[in-house]
Order: structure tokens, then C-alpha cells, then sequence
């Protein structure tokens, strides 16, 4: 469980960039934490596995209070898979690049075996286990970096913009990835911009503004709201675009899955017959 | 990376910064002559001292300031080879006070150089500096590797502590193991950090040939540098700071601090 008590953070330069967060994950939840550039998500997210410690305030993992444990202690636990792979990527395999944390960790040899060989098939890299990552396309390297978190089983799973630079299909299937691991009962915390991605996902939502939190629920509730929406500069998915001008015609606002939004239209239609 | 803000240039209107970059470029040349030519305490404090006006003038106080506490720790390295070396392979026996005192000038003399090197990078853009190169016929393709390299510096340090964020996340501890094991510590954040810079400068190749770069020989600048009464004056006030400097090497005897204390 993570608890943020009343964090405020600010950096060495000056930027105050958390100004009052206090939230609670429970285990097991899937959250997205959306919001414009600069709204404090990554800030935010970096106080999950002690990167950084908060200014003033407490975060707290599992009643654990991050200001006395290290990064290394935190990260076992609170797995984070940063934004551009380019950034952690320098082994001349992807074996060893994925075995580098478990070596870190202290696993011992064979577990290591056992863990390398579970990530790599678990994201379709058997193929490039002796490959250099920096031969790999962009897609591949940001499996090879998440395959490197995953390697470790971390309970409570971090993803910084998992979507930039992914094309559709590959998306589809991070989402599915991402639903498998909460189903297997991973906390799952996405930081994105990509609204179209979790309207998909339907997780709860963290909407942040400036440094505050501005919005906490469903993702049905809070990506419906036109208002909080614009504040914090994003985009109403498609469907609700669609069904914010149906809104006359008798269709409700808040319509995230384009399932749900065929139901609708195909009852309205041939009243409840079609399917 | 808090001292080198003390390197880098500050973007505030002052009459320092708007000293055309030769002309104190030569005041840095001869700041380095004159505290090379002095062993002794007295001229390297008065060359201290008198640099501090400028400093207030050109508002880039706290930034010095910084820099100079950053400094400390190389400044008292220095003081203390310089005694050991002095008093084990010294030769003649010295005594301790003038060991101590030839010391302290030598870290005196350090400081000084940092300072006017810190006056003449806190006051001066890289652009300008650029400029100035060209103008004093260096080739343009050494002036913009000149500038480029100097406006990546904050590019990479930002890098750099990404890279050493994501690697801690994967359980690295750069501060863990004996000596040789922190050396190869760093190695998960220098292999990134050399292929991202490596990756960067093809792409930034690839970014400047498709904008025309290198398409006609002759160049022509927006801004050209003008010499203004002013700068002459400021050379000229450096002109004679030399030669005073010299002719008080030459020709005064310059009293050590343990004499004048003797008195």
C-alpha cells in the first residue's frame, strides 16, 4: 500500500513542483496519473521508490516511511520503468541486461537463470537474448526495459509514458499486458498523457494540476468532465466527444468504451433489439 | 554540480556583461600572468581583492560565491601538498611560518585564477564567445564545436541524473563496494550516457545539413563585435595592471607577511 501523507516538494533549483499531495493506493489497484507537462506526475511517482525524498510531508510503502530506507531497499518492492529505455540500456546482451538488477538484488545464480528466462519469454524476447539492446527497434528496447524491472517481481509495478513512440498494435498489447499483471494482483501505476490509452484501460484516475491533485476517481467519471479535462490541457476521448454532441438526442456525457457507446446507439436505434 | 553554476554563463544585464568579449579575455590573460609572476601573499590579496568590485558590478554575487566554496576543497589540497612537499623534499631548512605563509600564496594564487576565470565565464555567453572566436579568424567549424560543446554541458548533467535515477530504481548503489568497485559502478551510467550523447550529435549532424549548413563558404553574421571606448578603457586599465605588475617584480622588494609581523 502506498500512502502519501501531505508531501510538498521542491527541487534544489527553486520549482516547488508538489504543493500538498495526499493520496492512498491500495494493493492491487491499477491507477492512471494524468495531467499537462509539468504538473508534478513524474515528481510524484519518483517519491513512490524513494528517487526522491518529499520536502515536507511523508510517503509511506507498505507503513514503510521512505525518508529511512534506500532506493535499492524501496526499488525491491516498487519496480519503475522510466520513460526512455536509452536511459538504462548499456549491457552487450539483453540477457545480461535483465539479469543486471537480480545481480543487484543479491538472487542467487540459478534463480537469476529462472527469472531472465521467465521475463524474456513473458515479453516475446527469447529471439534477442544474445542480442545487443542497442541493435534492438525502439519497441523492442522498451520491452527489453521493462523486462528488466519485471525480472524481479516487484509488487507495486511504475510505468512513465509506457505509450510514446508505440505503434497501435503494440499499445493493444501493453494493455493487456498491464491488465494481466493487475489481475495477478500488481499494483499497476501508469503516468501518461496518451487519454485515448486509458479511456481503453478504465482504471482510476489521478488528474494533477500544478503541483495539486485536482481529481481522483473512475476513469468514467473524471474523463468525462469536460471542465476538469481542460484544465489540466488534454483532450475528451473520441467516443465522449461523440456522445458530448449526442447529449440532445437523449445519450448520456460520460461513454468511455466504444462498446458501451455501440450498445447505446444500436438500442436508441432498433430499441434494445440489435446487438 | 552546484559549483559549476559558477562556470556557467548568467543571463543579467550589468556593464561587465557588456565588455566585448576580447577585451576580457585579455584581462583574464593578464590576471593569469600576474598571479603566475607573484609568490608572495600581499599582490596575490591585493589582485583578490581588487577583483571583487567587479564581481558586485557584474550581479552575479551568489554564483561566485558558490564557486568559490566549491573550490575550497581543491584550495586546501593544494595548501597542504604544498607544505608537506616543502617540508620533506623543501632541501634548505625553511622555516615553518615561511613554509606555511609560501603555502597559503600558493593556494591564494589557485583562488585568483578561479576567480577571474569565473568573472570572465559568469559575464560572457557562449554565443559571444563564438562570435569573438570567429571574428579573431579562428574557422567557423571550430567556433560552433566551441559553442555547441559549451551549451551541451547542462544537456548531459540533466542526462546524467536520469540515467543514474533509472539505474538506482534497478537497485544500483554508486556509493557501495571498495574503490575499484565504485569505479565500476559507474559504468550502467557512462555506457548510456556516451551512446545517448553519441546518438545525439549524428542525429544534430543530420538536423544541420538538412538546414544548409556549410552551404556557402563565406559567412555572414546578425551581430557584429564593436569595440566601444569602453572596452579600450578596460584594456588598457588590464594594459596597465600588467605593467605595473611587472615593474614590481622587477624592481620592488616585496616584504613577506612574517617580516612586516617582525617589525
Amino acid at each position: 500500500m502506498i500512502e502519501v501523507e501531505d508531501v510538498y516538494f521542491t527541487y534544489p533549483n527553486g520549482v516547488e513542483a508538489l504543493k500538498g499531495i495526499s493520496l492512498k493506493i491500495e494493493d492491487g489497484e491499477f491507477v492512471a496519473i494524468m495531467g499537462q507537462n509539468g504538473a508534478g506526475k513524474t515528481t510524484l511517482v519518483k517519491h513512490f521508490n524513494g528517487l526522491l525524498k518529499p520536502t515536507r510531508g511523508r510517503v509511506l510503502i507498505d507503513g514503510v516511511d521512505t525518508r529511512h530506507v534506500s532506493v535499492a531497499m524501496l526499488s525491491r518492492k516498487v519496480g519503475f520503468v522510466f520513460q526512455n529505455p536509452d536511459h538504462q540500456l548499456f549491457s552487450e546482451t539483453v540477457e545480461d541486461e535483465v539479469s543486471f538488477a537480480l545481480k543487484n538484488f543479491g538472487f542467487p545464480e540459478k534463480v537469476i537463470l529462472e527469472r531472465v528466462e521467465w521475463a524474456l519469454n513473458l515479453l516475446d524476447l527469447k529471439e534477442y537474448q544474445k542480442t545487443s539492446p542497442f541493435m534492438l527497434s525502439g519497441g523492442e528496447r522498451k520491452r527489453v526495459a521493462l523486462a528488466s524491472v519485471l525480472a524481479w517481481d516487484p509488487k507495486i509495478l511504475i510505468l512513465d509514458e509506457p505509450t510514446i513512440g508505440q505503434d497501435s498494435y503494440q499499445k493493444e498489447r501493453l494493455r493487456q499486458f498491464i491488465i494481466q499483471m493487475n489481475q495477478q494482483g500488481k499494483t499497476v501505476i501508469i503516468v501518461t498523457h496518451d487519454i485515448e490509452f486509458v479511456a481503453e484501460c478504465e482504471p482510476r484516475v489521478i488528474l494533477m494540476a500544478n503541483g495539486r491533485i485536482i481529481a481522483d476517481g473512475e476513469a468514467k467519471q473524471v474523463l468525462t468532465d469536460t471542465e476538469l479535462i481542460n484544465k489540466s490541457s488534454l483532450v475528451l476521448p473520441e467516443i465522449t466527444q461523440v456522445f458530448v454532441r449526442l447529449n440532445d438526442f437523449g445519450f448520456p456525457r460520460n461513454v468511455i468504451s466504444v462498446y458501451e457507446a455501440k450498445r447505446l446507439i444500436l438500442e436508441k436505434l432498433f430499441g434494445g433489439i440489435g446487438r | 554540480m552546484s559549483m559549476f553554476d559558477g562556470l556557467k554563463f548568467r543571463n543579467v544585464s550589468s556593464p561587465i556583461h557588456r565588455i566585448d568579449p576580447r577585451a576580457k579575455f585579455i584581462y583574464v590573460c593578464v590576471l593569469f600572468v600576474i598571479s603566475v609572476l607573484f609568490s608572495q601573499i600581499i599582490p596575490l590579496l591585493t589582485i583578490f581583492l581588487i577583483q571583487i568590485p567587479l564581481i558586485i558590478a557584474a550581479k552575479v554575487r551568489r554564483e561566485w560565491l558558490r564557486l568559490i566554496r566549491g573550490s575550497s576543497f581543491f584550495a586546501i589540497i593544494i595548501f597542504i601538498m604544498n607544505i608537506i612537499s616543502l617540508y620533506f623534499y623543501g632541501g634548505q631548512q625553511q622555516s615553518l611560518e615561511s613554509i606555511i605563509e609560501y603555502s597559503l600564496a600558493m593556494t591564494l594564487r589557485f583562488i585568483v585564477l578561479v576567480e577571474s576565470f569565473s568573472i570572465f565565464f559568469l559575464t560572457t555567453s557562449p554565443d559571444m564567445l563564438g562570435l569573438s572566436l570567429e571574428q579573431m579568424g579562428v574557422p567557423y567549424e571550430f567556433c560552433f564545436a566551441f559553442t555547441t560543446a559549451i551549451r551541451f554541458v547542462p544537456v548531459l548533467a540533466e542526462e546524467a541524473q536520469t540515467i543514474i535515477d533509472a539505474q538506482r530504481a534497478r537497485g544500483l548503489e554508486l556509493e557501495k563496494g571498495n574503490f575499484m568497485k565504485r569505479i565500476r559502478n559507474y559504468i550502467p551510467v557512462l555506457v548510456p550516457l556516451i551512446v545517448n550523447a553519441i546518438r545525439r550529435s549524428l542525429e544534430m549532424a543530420e538536423a544541420m545539413e538538412s538546414r544548409a549548413w556549410g552551404a556557402s563558404k563565406k559567412r555572414t553574421n546578425i551581430y557584429t563585435l564593436k569595440m566601444h571606448r569602453g572596452d579600450y578603457a578596460f584594456i588598457l586599465i588590464s594594459m596597465v595592471m600588467l605593467a605595473v605588475s611587472i615593474y614590481a617584480r622587477l624592481f620592488i622588494k616585496i616584504p613577506s607577511i612574517i617580516q612586516i609581523l617582525q617589525d
